[in-house]
């Protein structure tokens, strides 16, 4: 291992996905010399799925630029390094000729991440686990309408440093099973519980992304002692509009154009859909029985178009520490629904960013989830 | 998500689609191998054990070895298509088509047609193709746009693991007769396959790169060394979009002309002989209706007009490769 040498940090090539084996530096975002806060953005990066910033993974001074912007380098490679204003250049050199990329893992390479399943009403349910063995309170992490787990991949190792953290299949959804019950609010939050109970977790911090926020708030109604804290990332449940358009394209999409257009409502920047991303999520779409399941979802939670349930009076009854982080330009549930909640929800609205902040604004959104966290 | 190879992807599709619908056999030379004869059964499953372990699942009724007679075996498959059954019958060399082509072209290709659309049939032929196996000329040959060229038939040509099952599994609940080609030298080569059923629609190309500069289309083992040529561009700071069209009949063209809109460049890979090919198609087809977008003139990347060499040292000159894609893409970029 090669990462680290006394004071000194390496800035390697992240690995987002497991598809990902190299990255393009397009950008560094700090200059050399310049002091830098672990979390702050030092570089934006670009695979062949999606482009993204990269945080730092320590504090000091960035004294080196080793890559340049243009560069195509393998997952681990040297981007940069890190160390204290103290430490000489010689010794930085050392470091910089010394670095040596490790070399990728074969199966399961997405580094940390565990894969497993947990016995659902009506099969399994898939799950993501970062950081299992860690003692402290877990975080769930639940995705929306026709995503999966991966959707996490900026979140769920930077949140895992202390605590474990779970990312689900919901039912008909990634590697989750396709036959469903109702489809209705209910079941999935059921599946939620499946997966608690099967990683023996008496109680959890619970995020749910737009349609999983309002499956989280469904556990917090049904069983509101197993819920540490909750947060919505452009959570569902909030009020009765969704964008349909989105609802219905996403599933009558069979053509990689149809889920462009689909998937570029998501998000703020259209240019972060990539060939990569349409092709995933055809992926997932052409699985025997998931367009069903997921139609059967679409009409038990979004009868006639619109939400069937809202959980303001919940939240307004709860103590459950509650945290709702919503991108002002999200075109698919209008922002103002996070308007009007009780005093004790706490509110963050991001801008410039669209229905998938926890994508769009990843450090943001992991600062915020970490420190929610640990207020409790 | 299990790496699998093209070869057990395959496999999986076969055998997933004959547990979900009886109606589905498989029948060709040494499927089984052994059976009728002393020994082992199952000793073989196909010339390069595609087929393997099916036989010990379904039985000898559904996993048929059929004599060394492809005329007999292929109208058969037809007939029985014909008939009600969804037959996967496996042409072991698509250079051996010459036997059994009215069977296809003249028959099976044609039912639906003069039937006046009350006769389908759901067959699909499997079949080898390609260069680069030191197999000679007679067992070498990508023969896909021979199949393309008649009306009634859908022709397949999977470049990965993950394209080869859901394309074979769509093949096999297609009502049409479908040549599902597969590439000799791609059976050990590894990808993510679900384990689950899924289809993948004929007629819908898939871009294995994106980019902004240059288009390059590809076919079925070429899409790899396509990939390859873009990566090693995009380090010199040209990018390119691939388009594996998966299918040469139906052919996504709204894909095609689309990138060509935005890059202006094409060149076309293809490894079947040169004239009347997938690559002179995808040129007339540019020519036709992007000629206003293009901004350089389109190269095509095929073997020469020749029977493919035994000789080691020409096979390997024969098939198109990676260097070849690099320098055409190079010359369309300094037009």
């Amino acid at each position: 291992m090669s990462e680290t040498s006394g004071d000194i940090r390496a800035v390697t090539v992240p690995k987002w996905g497991l598809a990902m084996e190299e990255g393009t530096l397009t950008a560094w975002l700090a200059g050399e010399g310049e002091t830098i806060a672990k979390g702050q953005e030092l570089a934006e990066i670009e695979s062949t799925k999606i482009a993204n910033v990269l945080e730092s993974p320590a504090a000091g001074v960035l004294r080196r630029q080793v890559a340049q912007p243009g560069q195509v380098l393998p997952v681990g490679a040297l981007l940069g390094v890190i160390a204290p204003a103290g430490v000489p250049d010689a010794d930085i050199d050392a470091f910089v000729a010394g670095f040596v990329v490790d070399p990728p893992d074969e199966e399961g390479a997405e580094a940390g991440l565990a894969e497993g399943e947990a016995a659902g009403a009506r099969g399994p349910i898939a799950y993501k686990a970062a950081n299992p063995r860690a003692e402290a309170v877990p975080a769930i992490l639940v995705h929306g309408f026709g995503g999966d787990s991966d959707n996490f991949m900026f979140n769920i190792e930077a949140l895992a440093a202390d605590r474990p953290v779970y990312a689900i299949d919901l039912p008909g959804h990634g590697r989750s099973a396709k036959t469903l019950g109702s489809g209705d609010m209910a079941e999935l939050a059921g599946a939620i519980l499946a997966l608690m109970d099967a990683v023996e977790a008496p109680r959890a911090h619970l995020v749910g992304h737009s349609l999983g926020a309002a499956a989280c708030f469904e556990v917090a109604s049904q069983a509101p002692a197993r819920v540490a804290s909750l947060a919505g990332v452009a959570p569902a449940g909030l009020g009765p509009t969704v964008n349909d358009a989105y609802i219905s394209g996403f599933l009558a999409a069979e053509r990689r154009k149809d889920v462009k257009a689909a998937l570029q409502m998501l998000f703020a920047d259209p240019d972060l859909v990539s060939a990569a991303m349409i092709e995933g999520v055809l992926r997932a779409l052409r699985l025997d029985g998931a367009r069903e399941a997921l139609s059967a979802i679409a009409a038990a939670t979004l009868p006639g178009g619109s939400q069937a349930r809202s959980y303001r009076a919940m939240l307004d009854a709860t103590p459950i520490r509650t945290l709702v982080l919503w991108g002002e330009r999200d075109a698919i549930l209008p922002p103002e629904q996070g308007e009007g909640l009780p005093a004790s929800v706490r509110l963050v609205r991001i801008p410039a960013v669209g229905h998938m902040p926890h994508m769009e604004a990843a450090a943001l959104v992991n600062e915020q989830l970490a420190a929610h966290f640990a207020a409790g | 998500m299990a790496k699998k190879t093209y070869r057990q992807a395959i496999n999986e599709a076969i055998a997933s689609e004959m547990r979900r619908d009886p109606r589905v056999i498989v029948m060709g030379e040494d499927n089984a191998g052994g059976a009728g004869a002393p020994g082992e059964q199952d000793a073989w499953g196909g010339v390069l054990g595609v087929t393997k372990g099916l036989i010990g699942e379904f039985g000898a009724e559904r996993v048929l070895d059929t004599p060394i007679t492809e005329s007999a075996f292929i109208g058969a498959a037809a007939g029985a298509a014909a008939t009600g059954l969804r037959p996967v019958a496996e042409l072991m060399f698509i250079d051996f088509m010459g036997v059994c082509f009215d069977q296809i072209f003249n028959q099976a290709a044609k039912f639906r047609y003069m039937f006046g659309g009350r006769a389908v049939t759901p067959l699909v032929i499997r079949t080898m193709y390609g260069a680069g196996f030191r197999a000679a000329s007679q067992h070498s040959q990508s023969l896909y746009p021979i199949f393309t060229h008649i009306p009634g038939l859908k022709v397949v040509l999977p470049s990965s693991p993950y394209d080869a099952k859901g394309l074979l599994i769509q093949a096999i609940r297609d009502d049409d007769p479908v040549i599902f080609c597969e590439h000799k030298v791609l059976y050990d080569e590894t990808g993510e396959v679900p384990d689950e059923a899924y289809t993948i629609p004929f007629g819908e190309a898939n871009l294995t790169r994106e980019g902004k500069d240059l288009t390059i289309v590809a076919f079925g083992r070429m899409v790899n060394f396509a990939n390859q040529a873009a990566d090693q561009l995009r380090r010199d700071g040209i990018s390119a979009t691939v388009i594996d069209p998966r299918t040469t009949s139906p052919l996504d063209s709204e894909t095609i002309l689309d990138c060509v809109a935005e890059t202006g460049r094409l060149v076309v890979v293809d490894e079947a002989s040169p004239r009347c090919s997938m690559a002179a198609d995808i040129s007339r087809l540019v020519a036709e209706e992007a000629f206003s977008h293009l901004k350089a003139p389109i190269r095509t990347i095929t073997p020469p007009h020749t029977p493919v060499p035994f000789s080691p040292q020409l096979e390997d000159l024969y098939v198109p490769g990676v260097p070849r894609i690099l320098e055409a893409a190079r010359a369309v970029m300094q037009h």
